[in-house]
């Protein structure tokens, strides 16, 4: 550490908390349906898209209606995007001429960016056409986010509303995110990126002659238009193999710090959002603050285990796997901000971190994304462990817990721990069958302890519906393609369904009055014990996997062992 | 059955909007406006097409500044970094084998910077630390029988300082850094002749900052 470092860190928290209740209350009025200075603009893209979807934008859904829409959208989503690959050869804005996907690469691409999770089994500048980078991918990257987004103000309206049948309307709550949130602010910081020198057209591949007379072929693309919103909605897929260390993705320390305000500026400002809409804004800051607490000392850890000595190379700080232009710091900040948010862009190849700080790296997703965490997924996963602790506090002192007024009863419980669970089981299983499966093993790069957290990344990383990856694994295979797709799948939309179940049960209720007994929401006390919850939890699952892996491989570094 | 009709509606009424239009906007404007950048910062030298400033080209001869170690040979397609884990025993020969080529080659210079031992993550880092380059200086002055000064004077004039005094790290753009000492070629045999890189530079204080 340095004083640039300090000062970097310090800047880089002070932005996002000034940034957070300006969006947080200008998102708290586009979801409460009142009327902003964007509508007088963009107004009439939202009625449009309303009559192109032939939707009733007036009604209010039940939470089942709400998750059967989203379902449906969800898969109409799925099987466009795969088909889209599959036969990209034949379609226009292809000028590499790039043929067809595989059917299982088709899959997990399409699982991967539906989900918000946009692992990438697949290099983009040698496999996917600029048509299929736009139309697919980039406009996945918008409404996978939309759908976060939707889910968690449908949880907000859930606790906020008192005796009602309905949670909202996916639709609408699906195009005012897209159109009011993410498509304004994706629009300026595209135009940006591309005055930094990220690339932005349609030109075929061109063949340079370098200075010693080298030949060099240089792709392009329409990228910062895409790039923008990988990071606003905590996509991460990059439009190149090398993701946010390509220099035409991310070429200055500037473009660096606002891909990085991006990823974590909307679960920021959600929090605020939360606060507005469920008239708790300190507890909306309380969260905030749990969350902030746990980023900031992951990421001391994290930058603590980088810039120790590492005795197999003899170096202090190792820049393997990392650009100039970040340095150490830039790049341990981007890892952590990226694996807690479930972003999943990378701007320093992850596998070639530090053994603690990889391990971090893990454990920023193995707590399910909660850390700001994707957009609205990382508040409503928040909101989960919010609820377990309630839970457990109403244990400890023998009475039913009550959460903003809300009685907290057996029906959502079930659903918290199914939400909670679904992932973890997930990446347990998932990570144990590839471990002995010879299907599983020979997708390895590395050997010994690494080729294990090779394995249990990429499952981490689905399930969390992260995206970034130990990438010496080779994914590219049916078994992984299909197993990570199933994966991804599997961890967002088991939580998705019971988090609306949720929703809707808490819509139902009265409200009621809080007395002395009450647990209150907005304390240190609070706080204490939700972070407390939240790495019990965490750590009670993960442990044993992290110490064959990242721990492990700590311990041999230290006394100088290779594999 | 409602729902899955208009889930095909709106995904593609959306998708012309967000998969479209907003890419063909967001290109026309940036086409207009930063027409160098969002064609990838491209050098052409008499109409032929040298590289990209932002895309790391091979150097290997004595006379010109090396870049960072490349995963991929400094081929685009596609990028990417090694990968190799923390105690991977080839992560351990490659440091090795890239140290001692380092200090044959520059002998006197004492131990190798960081980022010439390592391979970087896209594997066309276009820059390196402003140490990285001192450390080459001595050789570079040799093969282009330049003295010492008139070299660092260039170099100092690379260097690329953090942005808004704080962000990123001190670092030198390794092409722009030898394109300049081949122009500066014929100034050598014509001493009155100013430097022709002077355009692109910042103010001239050399800097003693020696990266991490």
């Amino acid at each position: 550490m340095n004083m640039f470092d300090a000062l970097q860190f310090v800047l880089f928290i002070g932005l996002l908390t000034l940034l957070t209740p300006p969006l947080g209350k200008f998102m708290a009025r586009v979801f409460q349906g009142e009327r902003t200075w964007l509508h007088q603009p963009l107004g009439w893209l939202e009625r449009l898209t309303y009559l192109a979807g032939g939707v009733d934008e007036k009604r209010d859904m039940g939470w089942k209606e709400y998750a059967l829409a989203l379902l449906c959208f969800n898969l109409i989503g799925l099987v466009v995007l795969i088909v889209l690959q599959m036969i990209q050869g034949g379609l226009p804005a292809n000028p590499q001429a790039f043929p067809g996907v595989s059917w299982h690469l088709a899959f997990n691409t399409a699982a991967s960016f539906v989900g918000n999770t946009n692992w990438q089994s697949y290099a983009g500048e040698t496999t996917m056409s600029y048509l299929t980078q736009m139309l697919g991918l980039a406009f996945q990257n918008f409404v996978s986010a939309a759908v976060g987004i939707a889910v968690a103000v449908a949880l907000i309206r859930g606790i906020v509303r008192k005796s009602a049948q309905g949670i909202g309307n996916f639709w609408v709550d699906l195009t005012r995110s897209t159109i009011y949130v993410l498509l304004p602010i994706a629009f300026v910081l595209a135009l940006v990126f591309v005055s930094q020198g990220v690339v932005q057209n349609f030109s075929p591949y061109l063949e340079a002659l370098t200075l010693e007379g080298a030949k060099q072929i240089l792709p392009f693309g329409p990228a910062a238009s895409q790039v923008s919103i990988k990071f606003l909605g905590t996509n991460g897929g990059g439009f190149f193999n090398a993701n946010s260390a390509h220099p035409f993705e991310n070429p200055t320390a500037l473009v660096n710090l606002l891909q990085m305000l991006a990823i974590f500026i909307i679960p920021a400002a959600l929090t605020y959002t939360f606060g507005v809409m469920a008239n708790a804004k300190k507890h909306g800051w309380l969260i905030y603050g749990v969350m902030m607490a746990l980023f900031v000392s992951l990421t001391c850890a994290s930058l603590y285990s980088e810039y120790s000595y590492n005795p197999i190379v003899g170096q202090g700080s190792v820049m393997e796997g990392k650009e100039a232009r970040f340095g150490i710091f830039n790049s341990i900040l981007f890892s952590t901000v990226t694996t807690s948010a479930s972003c999943g862009g990378v701007n320093a190849m992850h596998s070639s971190l530090s053994p603690l700080s990889g391990g971090i790296a893990m454990f920023n997703m193995m707590l399910g994304e909660i850390i700001f965490g994707g957009v609205g997924a990382g508040l409503y996963g928040m909101l989960l462990f919010v609820l377990l602790t309630i839970f457990l506090a109403g244990l400890m002192v023998g009475r039913t817990p009550e959460y903003l007024g809300k009685k907290i009863e057996g029906r959502e419980m079930m659903m918290v721990i199914l939400a909670i669970l679904a992932p973890c089981a997930t990446i347990l299983l998932g990570t144990a069958f590839s471990s002995v499966l010879p299907a599983g093993l020979s997708s390895l790069a590395n050997k010994g302890p690494h080729g294990f957290s090779e394995i249990l990344y990429a499952f981490t990383s689905a399930a969390a519906n992260n995206g970034s990856a130990f990438a010496g694994l080779n994914a590219n295979t049916p078994y992984y393609n299909v197993m990570l797709g199933l994966a991804i799948l599997f961890g967002r939309f088991l939580i998705i369904v019971p988090i609306l179940a949720v929703a809707g049960s808490l819509a139902n209720k009265k409200i009621s009055p809080a007395s002395s007994g009450t647990f209150e929401v907005d304390t240190p006390l609070f706080a204490a014990l939700l972070i407390g919850v939240i790495l019990i939890v965490g750590a009670l699952t993960f442990l044993p996997a992290l110490s064959l892996g990242p721990i492990v491989e700590h311990v041999l570094m230290l006394n100088g062992r290779t594999f | 059955m409602k729902h899955l009709l208009s889930s095909i509606r709106i995904t593609f009424f959306l998708m012309l909007v967000l998969g479209v239009a907003y890419p063909i906007l967001v290109t026309f404007i940036a086409q207009v406006v930063f027409p160098k950048q969002a064609n990838g910062s491209l050098i052409y030298e008499d109409g032929r097409l040298r590289g990209s400033e932002l895309i790391a080209q091979n150097f290997e001869k004595p006379e010109y500044f090396w870049p960072r170690p490349s995963a991929v040979s400094f081929n685009p397609l596609p990028s990417g970094g090694t990968n190799l884990g923390p105690i991977a025993q080839d992560l351990q020969k490659a440091v090795k084998e890239r140290g001692e080529k380092l200090r044959a080659a520059h002998p006197g210079a004492g131990e190798p910077p960081q980022d010439l031992l390592f391979a970087s993550s896209s594997g066309l880092d276009p820059q390196e630390s402003v140490s990285a380059i001192r450390y080459q200086a001595s050789r570079v002055a040799a093969a282009r029988n330049l003295s010492g000064e008139t070299l660092e004077k260039l170099i100092s004039e690379h260097i690329e300082h953090r942005q808004l005094g704080v962000l990123g790290e001190e670092v030198v753009n390794v092409l722009a850094l030898n394109r300049a000492l081949d122009k500066m070629k014929p100034v050598l045999q014509s001493p009155t002749q100013e430097p022709a890189a002077q355009d692109q530079i910042q103010p001239n204080h050399p800097s003693d900052s020696s990266g991490k």
